[in-house]
């Protein structure tokens, strides 16, 4: 049998992964991975700014492709700046593999230079964590990693891979199938509880669908599509639900939560079925969790046991692949006579839909501008107002996607998220959706994007706050904008709550930032002015294009469910009014 | 609140015992022992862990283990027969002649050996459940307090083979 090098092999395992696009930093114990990738065709290899940037640009590029998005840094700094993106992942089950580069094993223990116990750290944020200590387990252990990732319910594993395991000589051969027996991923659906499932729907008088990031994981949008137009059922989403089905459909109600629609609250609160698949119902779409949904019998599909009845009791509990559930339940639904309570959620919707309905230069008016102009596209948002707003106005259907760190909620995701998402998909529009405060926690990739030639229309809405916190504070804490203002300077009055003309200029300038790395940059401080500078960028195929939108510093996302209230009882307008 | 018996079947790996422990303190559940050794098959280290939890949060932790990737099984031993044991060393010391015959009593009545002495220190092994060396260190602290050193050995468990018995 050939012998190769470990760092050989792990290039070879790449391929026959089908591993098209590596992010990649390196450093000292890396080295020789590296080294083995150079000049390599086959793997397109990038090199971002930042190890944070790095991993947000993958799991970009995995939820946008489908496809397991693959890391390689190094040991120490490297591998500990991967640990809030292997986190962010992970908590949205996105497929990823992490390769981190380790000290030689007779040097582990010796507090070596760049020497963390990088398994040790992620073992409680990841799928899988693993440390290959001998180099004739590196072929076995790297087909498993990505079984593990991408199969079940997707996450991330990490493998840390020693200096000498890189170094050493053994066999090429790389396995085309895997047994672990510690790992039985779920492959069927249980048609007895599935039935039983069915006859209580059928004998709803006001049934909802809650939709969760499930369904898009699993690629059922198109079923679960179809699944909503045979019953008639109303569909209600989370925000990583979003776009199961088109925003467009008439069966399509709006988000449920603690920024959800007041007819989709509303419907859950009053539903007598509540047919969920592929959410685990975490606090901020529960809102007070011992009034949510209760007059509802609760059905609960879920590929993951761990997460049916957890927060909520469930009736009927089924452990199923949503797509696997959804083809399952095709077969044998039929359509429901619920028109009334279709009826009285359409009242709703018309009665009190989401609507900013201030003039001027809004965020709804930004979002809704990209729905009209932007019919192929991959749409990333940050984290706070412009992730909520975004989920708000967004319209989503079969050709356009939302990426959205949503269980973790990581400032800084937007931006690389969308430059792995280009990279994946080099044919669509791909768009960045994000706050002032979180565009500048990975502003490093910029270069990223200039270098690569990447054409990402990257929206900025100003406020000059972090805005989320900045509205809770206004509306729990008495307007005590503590650490919040992005134009504060050393001069400020002290406890300063009132922004006016006379706060301080914003740094950085966006648009010579931008200007400086080599992408465009267009300030917008007019409603008028929004389609032009879209379109604009939508023309400029060479640079990323900045739109820095200067909003209106407090504006606020509503309506919004108090914290500890129940879904029933939202807040539905600012203080100050509609104007 | 109940008292639950689970024993757990994991790969014989570096950092499995870590994985175990470390989901059970990230995730706030209580643990009140866990013993683990290697199994006729070498490959596969077996764990018995004792818990006080109400059904819920017991479920969830079935459930958090089963899906770990180290997990091979889970087994519920909460309402199954089974024979379980821990092991348990207590030394008195300074005992004073009337202290040590009446640690000879007490080993007699608890069934414990009294395995090492030198004049005045005693070294007692008790191997019973976890209730009776509880019942047993509840006795000698009281009898020799501030005196005595405790090394518990957390429970092993397994099935009954024949009987209905605990």
């Amino acid at each position: 049998m050939k012998q190769i090098t470990g760092a050989d092999l792990f290039v070879k395992a790449l391929k026959e992964e089908e591993v098209d696009t590596l992010f990649a930093y390196p450093g000292g114990q890396a080295i020789d991975l590296f080294n083995a990738l150079y000049g390599e065709r086959e793997i397109d290899v990038i090199l971002p700014r930042h190890e944070q940037g790095l991993i947000h640009a993958a799991d970009g590029y995995a939820r946008s492709t489908g496809n397991v998005g693959v890391c390689l840094v190094t040991s120490g700094p490297g591998a500990t700046n991967l640990v809030t993106g292997i986190a962010t992942a992970n908590y949205d089950s996105v497929p990823l593999v992490c390769f981190t580069g380790q000290v030689p094993t007779h040097l582990i223990g010796n507090d070596t230079f760049q020497e963390v116990d990088f398994v040790g750290i992620t073992r409680s944020i990841c799928k899988y964590a693993v440390m290959v200590r001998k180099r004739e387990d590196l072929a076995e252990t790297i087909k498993k990693a990505f079984y593990i990732a991408k199969t079940g319910k997707p996450g991330v594993v990490v493998v840390d891979l020693p200096k000498d395991v890189q170094r050493a000589y053994g066999s090429d051969f790389y396995p085309q199938e895997i047994m672990v027996r510690g790992y039985k991923p779920n492959t069927s659906v249980h048609m007895g509880q599935l039935n039983k499932a069915l006859d209580i729907l059928n004998h709803a008088v006001k049934p909802v669908f809650l939709i969760g990031g499930g369904v898009n994981i699993a690629h059922a949008n198109t079923e679960m599509t179809q699944l909503a137009e045979l019953t008639g059922v109303p569909v209600i989403t989370t925000i990583m639900g979003k776009g199961a089905i088109p925003t467009t459909s008439s069966l399509y109600v709006g988000n449920i939560g603690i920024h959800g629609s007041y007819a989709a609250n509303s419907a859950i609160s009053n539903c007598d079925v509540l047919f969920s698949i592929g959410t685990r119902f975490n606090d901020r779409i529960t809102g007070k969790i011992e009034e949510f949904a209760v007059n509802a019998k609760i059905i609960h599909i879920d590929v993951d046991a761990a997460s049916i009845s957890r927060n909520i009791d469930v009736d009927i509990p089924i452990v199923a692949d949503a797509k696997k559930a959804i083809c399952a339940l095709l077969e044998k639904a039929k359509p429901l006579h619920i028109s009334e309570w279709t009826d009285e959620i359409n009242r709703w919707k018309k009665e009190y839909p989401i609507d900013m309905g201030k003039v001027g230069l809004t965020p709804q008016m930004i979002i809704q501008s990209i729905n009209e102009l932007f019919k192929d596209a991959v749409i990333a948002t940050d984290v706070g107002q412009n992730q909520l707003w975004t989920t708000q106005f967004l319209d989503i259907d079969e050709n356009k996607q939302m990426l959205t760190s949503g269980g973790l909620g990581t400032m800084g995701y937007g931006f690389p998220a969308a430059i792995g998402a280009k990279f994946g998909n080099p044919h669509k529009d791909v768009i960045v959706i994000s706050g002032d405060g979180g565009m500048q926690m990975n502003i490093q990739e910029m270069a990223t994007a200039v270098v690569y030639e990447l054409p990402i229309i990257i929206c900025i809405l100003n406020n000059g706050y972090l805005g989320n916190v900045r509205q809770w504070q206004e509306m729990f804490y008495d307007r005590r904008y503590s650490s919040t203002c992005m134009r504060y300077r050393r001069s400020c009055e002290i406890g300063c709550n009132k922004p006016d003309h006379c706060c301080p200029e914003y740094t950085p300038d966006f648009i010579a930032l931008a200007e400086s790395y080599g992408a465009k940059g267009i300030r917008v401080t007019k409603a008028e002015d929004i389609k032009s500078a879209l379109n604009s960028a939508k023309q400029n195929t060479k640079t990323p294009t900045v739109i820095e939108f200067i909003i209106d510093r407090e504006i606020n996302v509503m309506p919004i469910v108090p914290p500890g209230n129940s879904l029933n009882d939202m807040i539905l307008e600012s203080e100050e009014g509609r104007e | 609140m109940k008292k639950r018996w689970i024993c757990l079947f994991v790969e014989n790996e570096i950092g499995v015992l870590a994985r175990i422990s470390g989901l059970f303190s990230g995730k706030s559940y209580n643990l009140d022992s866990l013993t683990v050794g290697v199994t006729e098959d070498s490959t596969i280290s077996r764990m018995t862990i004792s818990l006080t939890s109400d059904d819920r949060t017991f479920e969830q932790i079935k459930k958090q283990l089963g899906r770990s990737v180290e997990v091979i099984k889970v087994v519920d031993y909460t309402d199954t027969p089974i024979h379980m044991k821990e092991i348990l060393f207590v030394k008195v010391n300074h005992c004073t002649d009337a202290d040590i015959t009446e640690l000879f009593r007490i080993s007699k009545v608890f069934g414990v050996a009294i395995i090492d002495y030198d004049g005045t220190t005693v070294l007692l092994e008790c191997t019973q459940t976890e209730n009776r060396n509880d019942d047993l260190i509840a006795l000698l602290k009281r009898k020799f307090a501030n005196r005595i050193e405790i090394v518990r050995g957390g429970s092993v468990a397994v099935e009954a083979v024949s009987i209905s018995e605990r």
